[in-house]
């Protein structure tokens, strides 16, 4: 049913840091690499190896340049996936009831065996989060690696999304955000916000702010050494070509 | 937004197939016999035709059917039950003209309703839209319904009142370019608040994500042919509106059959500018719109 539940158990999400992502896509690699093999049609390329090569990804990466009032222009990498919005616009809109929210854990997720792949909810997302995939005809969207997250199968470190578990620099995070105590939480008090809030998605997954970048010491690295008086030949030299 | 052929000849043929029924179930053009089969025929084709044609967009319309589960929240559900429920309601009306029956007409009107009911629906599918600010406007449906009615009034040969609602389509057009112009900007987001970077300062692209085409940007980030937007302006308002109006009020059926292909290819033009003008916020993230 493509009605949202009123209230889910959890709030499972991501605390993305933009502070610390350094842009490797080592996230969108470990993505595709999860979600071409398990849950779902596999995320198709076409024309791969020639002119025009295209794919469906569930989670991209960009590269911002901000240039603040004053100072320097900082590069900021953000990744960018499905949020999986309290209020998700791409669930209501969908008229076969294949895209839908989880009560238990507040995962967006899409049936695809209900899939008519009429593209409504990719519409209905301002974060661009869905994309159809070209090969099978149907809505391919992050799903939070719900094949991992609960698969005793897999070691426990392993529980948790592909992006989350391949990410060198610790820059992803998941957690409950429904737990004031978890750890997303905690970081998302700190440092958290909302892309488009204007929008009334109310994402789960929060973003967090670039830290303040150290302020450059005015004075000269070399200043220690400015005011050292030349001695003995060198003296005799500075002397002289001072006097030419 | 990427102008599907599918859709814009589904959303223009559907709303003149609507129109046009509307017009004969409350009586307008009386038809009886075997005229009245192939003139009820001409309305279930375009109706028909038209929703036929927009299956044609579907990844899998194979599962078209499942589309009637969800009109609890979906417009597009909605869609589909208000359509099939009209052409319902209209087939006793029809085979009443043909075979020579009388309908209540209490029947007539709620067929009637039924037909504009649909467009409404079709109508919403867009203007619900957040995302796309220029669809986001209670202006879209309005537009969307005098189209349908205009059409159908010319097509019921009906002079006056197709000259009356061609003129507010004409007025419903330019208003809706005028404020479809400034709902981007109304809308109030930027790469400063998609990105949530603007506490910083102003955001650019650096680099973008991928170098190859996507399915976002081929979908949602269509920016061809916008160059030619202002002269297809006048084509669309001057062939879907003025024209057919001045020919309906020269009058004739003639004239008004001719026009109808005048206004169908003006509303051709006015369609595949709704969606070749609609940006959608995601092109934030990728520095366009």
């Amino acid at each position: 049913m493509t009605c949202l539940p009123g209230h889910t158990q959890k709030k499972l999400g991501l605390a993305i840091d933009l502070d610390t992502c350094v842009g490797c896509h080592a996230c969108v690699t470990a993505c595709k690499g999860w979600n071409d093999q398990g849950y779902g049609a596999p995320l198709s390329d076409q024309d791969a190896y020639g002119a025009q090569p295209s794919g469906t990804f569930l989670n991209r990466v960009h590269s911002y340049q901000v240039q603040p009032d004053e100072g320097f222009a900082q590069i900021i990498n953000f990744p960018r996936s499905c949020l999986h919005c309290e209020d998700a616009p791409c669930v209501t809109v969908c008229p076969t009831g294949a895209s839908y929210k989880r009560e238990e854990d507040g995962i967006v997720l899409v049936n695809e065996s209900d899939c008519i792949g009429c593209g409504l909810c990719a519409w209905a997302c301002p974060y661009g989060a869905r994309e159809m995939d070209a090969d099978a005809g149907v809505m391919k969207k992050c799903t939070l690696c719900v094949d991992r997250i609960y698969n005793e199968n897999l070691p426990e470190e392993d529980r948790e999304p592909a992006c989350v578990r391949t990410c060198p620099t610790g820059a992803r995070h998941f957690g409950d955000f429904a737990d004031p105590d978890s750890k997303v939480s905690q970081l998302a008090a700190k440092r958290g916000f909302d892309l488009m809030p204007d929008m009334g998605t109310r994402p789960v997954n929060k973003y967090l702010a670039p830290r303040p970048k150290d302020k450059r010491s005015e004075a000269s690295l070399l200043a220690p050494l400015l005011d050292i008086e030349a001695k003995g030949f060198a003296g005799w030299l500075d002397r002289v070509l001072g006097k030419i | 937004m990427h102008p599907a052929p599918s859709v814009i000849i589904f959303s223009v043929l559907s709303g003149l197939g609507f129109g046009f029924m509307v017009f004969l179930a409350l009586g307008f053009l009386p038809v009886a016999g075997g005229a009245a089969f192939w003139i009820w025929g001409v309305g279930y084709a375009l109706a028909v035709g038209g929703l036929i044609a927009a299956t044609a967009h579907l990844g899998n319309p194979q599962r078209a059917l499942k589309a009637f589960s969800q009109w609890r929240s979906s417009w597009l559900s909605r869609e589909g039950w208000a359509a099939v429920l009209a052409l319902f309601v209209m087939a006793p009306i029809a085979l009443g003209d043909w075979l020579g029956f009388g309908v209540p007409f209490v029947w007539r009107g709620l067929a009637a309703a039924l037909a504009l009911v649909t467009v409404f629906c079709t109508a919403m599918i867009y203007a619900q839209i957040k995302a796309v600010p220029r669809w986001h406007h209670w202006l879209t449906p309005v537009m969307f319904m005098t189209f349908s009615l205009a059409g159908g009034a010319l097509l019921a040969l009906q002079a006056v009142l197709a000259f009356v609602l061609l003129l507010g389509l004409a007025v419903v057009m330019l208003v809706l370019f005028y404020v479809g112009d400034r709902q981007f900007a109304r809308a109030g987001q930027s790469m400063e608040t998609a990105t949530g970077l603007g506490r910083i300062g102003k955001v650019a692209v650096f680099e973008q994500p991928h170098t190859g085409e996507n399915y976002l940007l081929r979908e949602m980030i269509f920016v061809v042919g916008r160059k030619h937007g202002q002269k297809l302006r006048m084509i669309a308002v001057l062939c879907a509106a003025v024209l057919p109006a001045l020919m309906a009020a020269v009058g004739g059926a003639g004239l008004l059959l001719a026009a109808v292909f005048v206004h169908l290819v003006g509303a051709f033009a006015a369609r595949w500018l709704f969606f070749a003008q609609a940006e959608h916020v995601v092109g934030l993230y990728y520095g366009k719109r």
